[in-house]
């Protein structure tokens, strides 16, 4: 158990390539973190900064209190789980789980009751005798959890562990690291790219982009009140619908006759280029309050529970998310409007919120 | 094959077996001849069937040698070969092994460079280098021993590029999460790198096994005591001149004895042999 900081935390590797441009942040003891971003955006590479894989080329990372920028890895009292699980293919489970521990030369018989007990948590009793090729995917994601538990380290390191699977045990195994984390309290950063992953594991999120924190918040509240036209773009199933366009005294106009009224608190800020953004549930069929879009149904993504349908509006594609059962036609028109305050205004050139 | 050519298979059969009889002939030959007095064997035609000087024959080579070529007895020199071909296998594996997983795991001023010095190495012949090496091993005092015999040809650019290229397939996340588990790198090898190695160690045993066996010109120049002749030139130094002179029955019981020991290496090791070519257990 232990809380983590970072401290204006760089990675470069060349004088040219910088791949983490200084992320400040504080996790708690118990804290469960996301870092989330697309591939490349380097949260896998800081996430291997915490856990000693990589060199720290500007900054300071402490674990529970004590730098570790100059710590060999194992010695910085944190498991890692990775991607492809990374499980030593001529030890049997038993043995691969165990191994941390008879390196550090701990009694056979407390190495035994530590295997039994994340044995038993993971439901791994039957399998400690075989090997890991003959296990399929999420018994083997889940030994690799084994190997990181019964080190009962100050933090987990997640390193998207979870996408080597099918879509189906993914939803399974996310439920089950909940649950651990919710019996274990060990703090944890997870990193992913998948946003629902994010949004259903994490206590508090990171969202990275191009070597950059975007936001730091909870789930909610990073979904609610997204900082950049990035976060609110990432976050969010189907995503936010954009709208680029021009500033005209106290509205945005978005198209051909279309505008947006500004909301009197942003007008102070708001440049010449604004962007507005509405997410798709957020519109709804004409009667609510505000402006009445009226839009040109495209096509239609019928999912059962509730529609997606694909819709112009001049030059911008809208989606809007409406009740299954309630389903226009392709090529009707529709009149929408947006929920009131559900409207987000961006700054275009600089993609900050305003 | 599903389906039922009785042409073809008469074909596929009377193909292979004719090549079983190309191979094996000589072989059996060899056996026939290594049964038979000398005065059997330069009778032309010379029999076909074995004759009654197995037991004779071989004994007389294990124990005191050919009495008109070298008198060194081919039990020495099977011991010899053995202690050369065994020498110069495991050398060659650890030593490979050994730089190979420098080379991969560990990064170190001028990696690139050494690693390609070993690589051109491959090009050169060890008949390129055998003046200079046997004047080093000579001046070292490494004639006729067991330490000159192998020393000199216990580096192998080529198990060491195997090696390399076998390393570098195996995913780099073992390492870390052997770094994470707190395994240090001589622990990470002994854990883990060796033990998924087994197979293509096993391989390249089986081939190193039999070149060191084989080897010819370096104990050519190396040995000139007959207690430190390989059986490889043992065999040479028994045909001593012309045809007649030679006691070809002993010859051939040598040629079989010296046949035995890397038939016995392949076929007991068959099975991880063929495994080591094709598999990698990962």
């Amino acid at each position: 158990m232990a809380e983590i900081s970072l401290k204006n935390v760089k990675k470069s590797y060349t004088k040219q390539l910088q791949v983490i441009h200084g992320v400040n942040v504080d996790i708690a003891d118990g804290e469960f973190i996301v870092i989330v971003g697309p591939s490349g955006c380097g949260k896998s590479t800081l996430l291997r900064m915490i856990a000693g894989l990589e060199t720290i080329s500007e900054g300071e990372i402490a674990i529970a209190g004590k730098v570790v920028n100059r710590v060999e890895p194992k010695d910085r009292n944190i498991a890692m789980v990775f991607q492809n699980y990374a499980l030593y293919p001529h030890m049997t489970v038993y043995e691969n789980m165990s191994y941390g521990l008879r390196i550090r030369r701990m009694p056979p018989a407390e190495i035994n009751e530590r295997v039994q007990r994340a044995a038993k948590i993971l439901e791994l009793g039957s399998f400690l005798d075989r090997k890991p090729r003959a296990l399929s995917g999420g018994q083997r994601q889940r030994v690799a959890m084994g190997r990181a538990i019964v080190r009962e380290p100050a933090a987990f390191l997640f390193d998207e562990p979870l996408s080597n699977l099918d879509a189906k045990l993914r939803v399974q195994m996310r439920l089950e690291i909940q649950k651990l984390h919710r019996e274990l309290k060990t703090t944890s950063i997870f990193v992913t790219h998948d946003q629902v992953e994010a949004m259903t594991l994490a206590d508090r999120m990171i969202v990275m982009n191009l070597g950059v924190v975007e936001q730091i918040g909870r789930p909610i509240d990073v979904y609610d009140d997204p900082a950049s036209l990035f976060v609110a773009g990432f976050i969010g199933s189907p995503a936010m619908n954009f709208m680029a366009g021009r500033r005209v005294g106290e509205a945005v106009e978005v198209g051909e006759g279309v505008s947006v009224p500004l909301p009197a608190a942003l007008r102070e800020m708001a440049g010449d280029g604004v962007t507005v953004g509405v997410r798709p549930e957020h519109l709804v069929i004409a009667g609510g309050s505000g402006p009445t879009l009226s839009l040109k149904v495209d096509t239609v993504e019928a999912l059962g529970a509730d529609s997606l349908l694909h819709c112009k509006l001049g030059p911008h594609a809208l989606v809007v998310r409406v009740d299954g059962h309630e389903t226009p036609e392709p090529g009707s028109p529709l009149a929408v409007s947006a929920m009131p305050g559900k409207t987000y205004f961006f700054d275009t050139a600089s993609g900050k919120r305003l | 094959m599903v389906e039922n050519r009785p042409w073809f298979d008469f074909l596929a059969h009377a193909i292979l077996i004719l090549g079983v009889i190309l191979v094996a002939f000589p072989l059996y030959v060899t056996f026939v001849a290594s049964t038979l007095t000398y005065e059997e064997i330069v009778n032309v035609p010379m029999p076909l069937v074995p004759g009654d000087q197995l037991v004779k024959n071989y004994s007389q080579v294990l124990t005191s040698g050919s009495e008109r070529g070298s008198a060194a007895p081919v039990g020495t020199m099977l011991f010899n070969s053995l202690v050369m071909a065994l020498g110069v296998a495991i050398g060659k594996i650890v030593i490979s092994i050994l730089s190979a997983f420098a080379i991969v795991y560990f990064r170190f001023p001028l990696r690139n460079f050494f690693f390609w010095m070993i690589f051109v190495t491959l090009m050169l012949p060890i008949e390129v280098r055998i003046i200079p090496t046997f004047k080093v091993a000579s001046d070292l005092g490494l004639l006729d021993s067991y330490a000159g015999l192998i020393l000199p040809v216990v580096a192998s650019a080529t198990a060491t590029f195997l090696f390399r290229q076998f390393f570098l397939t195996i995913p780099d996340e073992l390492a870390e999460a052997a770094r994470i588990d707190g395994a240090g790198p001589m622990r990470f090898f002994w854990d883990v790198v060796l033990p998924l190695s087994k197979t293509s160690m096993a391989a390249l045993f089986v081939i190193l096994f039999i070149v060191g066996w084989n080897e010819y010109l370096w104990p050519l120049l190396i040995t000139s005591q007959e207690s430190m002749y390989t059986v490889v030139i043992g065999i040479k130094r028994m045909i001593a001149g012309g045809d007649a002179s030679n006691e070809w029955n002993l010859i051939m019981a040598t040629a079989m004895l010296a046949l035995l020991p890397p038939a016995l290496v392949v076929i007991t090791m068959q099975k991880w042999f063929v495994k080591g070519l094709v598999e990698t257990e990962k």
